[in-house]
């Protein structure tokens, strides 16, 4: 038997002492003995942690705008170093050198333009629900973020890149494309921001506001994962490069997966929740 | 005793005698599957044991047995859909994976690198896949007819232990022996510059292959290992929920 004490994690004032607790408690247990003491807390509202002060423990989780920021910086930052042609990744005879297509320099402006509009909407746009990630999920997710830009950037940057077969006409396709895609999402992002005053707990239907970028809320449940496909489907048609169909398509899937979810959620808490609605593809998906 | 009660029990008579008939369909389906699986490794053995016995030598041991080998672990990926559609309670992860690795290494690896074939390591990892194959097949047909010997359920779960590992060892041998064809030859590969722009290189895929093992192995064989332990020993082992 031993005991457990819970201190406040800002001011580190003891805030419970827990005498007869086995040795094989779960946090789960501890969680819901503390309850009984701090009634306002219930388990779910609580996190817990080892105190790096008195343990060589290290924090078992980030906050959720520390991890986004993390997971896009990366992309952002990687992909700089392979346009610019950093020692290391090519031959060094094409060391800080740039690409001769025009098309390069305006992948890596879209590129880069995308994980900044990201970043700033962590920061300034997006309302987070759940607190924390746990670092198993972030490892995950860097990897797989970090790790599909530096294949792609890899292609795109290199010497013998091949630029798309129809040339202008594709790229400025693309190019109308992504924006509008960009746009659409950011419309949505804001939409989706304005339903839910700061500090309400209430959850609504969106609807299409004034802003015709938002007339899909009619036809799709998750226009951010529709938009953000279209998006990735530009820029796979500018750049003709298979590492970025392929990242187009397994973040097509893992949307697809979330808008389901979301869908079904929706369809659960509202009676009335419109009947055209499909989850990420209107009509289709 | 109204109508209406009774079409109900009837109804429920009409799908417990569908999931009935399933259920009674899929073992049978399962039974003829792990015979035939078993009798096809069972040829196997024979073949490479009269083989060996007759030449003295494994050279050329391989391409005698090569079609079979390749019939019978290709058919093994019906295991994979018998997960999927729910008739085995396997994870379909697990069983593709496993499955897909055996695939790989019979058809990508020996299969297509001609000068590898005469390699000991190949008949080693081929030796310890028919005497795990024909454990675990006849250990499934015994279990569908509900007469399971015991010493095949030891067999089962101990024989692993020594097997796996040496399994393992087979392949990777196998693998680095391959190495300097697979890099002279170029082959499996795409360069730049292509209209697809992008690139693979077999060599250093087949090497991060290898490494991959280091993760994946021990996930395999400690997951054996807790089976082996639930089912001889009765242990209940609760695994980590986070």
């Amino acid at each position: 038997m031993g005991h457990v004490e819970i201190l406040d994690a800002k001011t580190k004032d003891k805030l419970c002492f827990l005498d007869k607790v086995e040795p094989n408690a779960t946090i789960g247990e501890i969680k819901s003995m503390f309850h009984k003491s701090h009634p306002q807390w219930y388990p779910a509202r609580q996190s817990i942690r080892l105190d790096p002060t008195r343990y060589n423990a290290s924090v078992l989780s980030l906050s959720l705008s520390q991890v986004f920021l993390t997971e896009y910086a990366g992309p952002l930052l990687i992909y700089l170093m392979f346009y610019f042609r950093v020692p290391f990744i090519y031959a060094p005879k094409y060391d800080f050198t740039t690409s001769k297509h025009w098309v390069v320099h305006l992948a890596c402006m879209c590129h880069s333009f995308h994980y900044v509009k990201r970043l700033l909407e962590t920061l300034f746009v997006h309302r987070f629900s759940h607190g924390t990630m746990p670092l198993r999920n972030i490892f995950k997710n860097c990897t797989y973020y970090w790790g599909f830009a530096a294949w792609m950037a890899y292609y795109i940057n290199h010497p013998l890149y091949t630029p798309p077969i129809y040339g202008e006409q594709q790229i400025r396709l693309a190019l109308i494309v992504f924006l509008f895609c960009q746009i659409g999402n950011f419309s949505i992002h804001i939409a989706l921001r304005n339903l839910r005053p700061p500090g309400s707990k209430t959850r609504k239907i969106p609807y299409p506001t004034k802003n015709p970028f938002t007339w899909i809320f009619l036809l799709v449940s998750c226009p951010n994962y529709t938009y953000e496909l279209g998006s990735w489907l530009g820029f796979t048609l500018m750049t003709q490069c298979l590492p970025v169909a392929a990242f187009t398509l397994v973040g097509f899937i893992q949307m697809t997966v979330w808008a389901k979810g979301k869908h079904r959620s929706y369809l659960k808490e509202f009676r009335d929740y419109p009947t055209l609605r499909s989850p990420i593809l209107p009509f289709i998906l | 005793m109204a109508s209406g009660e009774e079409d109900g029990t009837v109804e429920e008579k009409e799908t417990n005698n569908k999931k009935r008939t399933k259920g009674t369909i899929a073992t049978a389906w399962l039974t003829f599957y792990n015979i035939a699986m078993t009798a096809g490794w069972l040829v196997l053995a024979v073949a490479m044991v009269r083989y060996y016995l007759q030449k003295g030598t494994h050279k050329g041991l391989y391409r005698n047995i090569a079609r079979t080998l390749k019939f019978f672990q290709t058919f093994a990926l019906l295991e994979v859909g018998h997960c999927a559609i729910g008739i085995v309670r396997t994870s379909v992860i697990v069983t593709g994976v496993q499955v897909c690795s055996r695939i790989f290494m019979v058809w990508f690896v020996t299969n297509s690198i001609r000068q590898i074939q005469n390699e000991e390591s190949v008949i080693l990892f081929v030796v310890v896949w028919t005497i795990t194959e024909i454990t675990r097949y006849s250990f499934y047909t015994f279990n569908l007819l509900n007469h399971l010997p015991y010493f095949i359920k030891w067999a089962r779960y101990n024989m692993f232990i020594v097997m796996y590992p040496l399994g393992v060892i087979g392949e990777l041998l196998t693998i680095h022996a391959s190495l300097p064809y697979v890099r002279r030859s170029g082959m499996y590969s795409l360069r730049l510059p292509n209209k697809y722009n992008v690139s693979f290189d077999y060599y250093y895929f087949l090497i991060i292959v290898m490494l991959s093992y280091i993760p994946l192995f021990p996930q395999l064989y400690f997951h054996m290992l807790r089976q082996r332990r639930r089912v001889l020993h009765g242990e209940i082992i609760v695994e980590k929920d986070e």
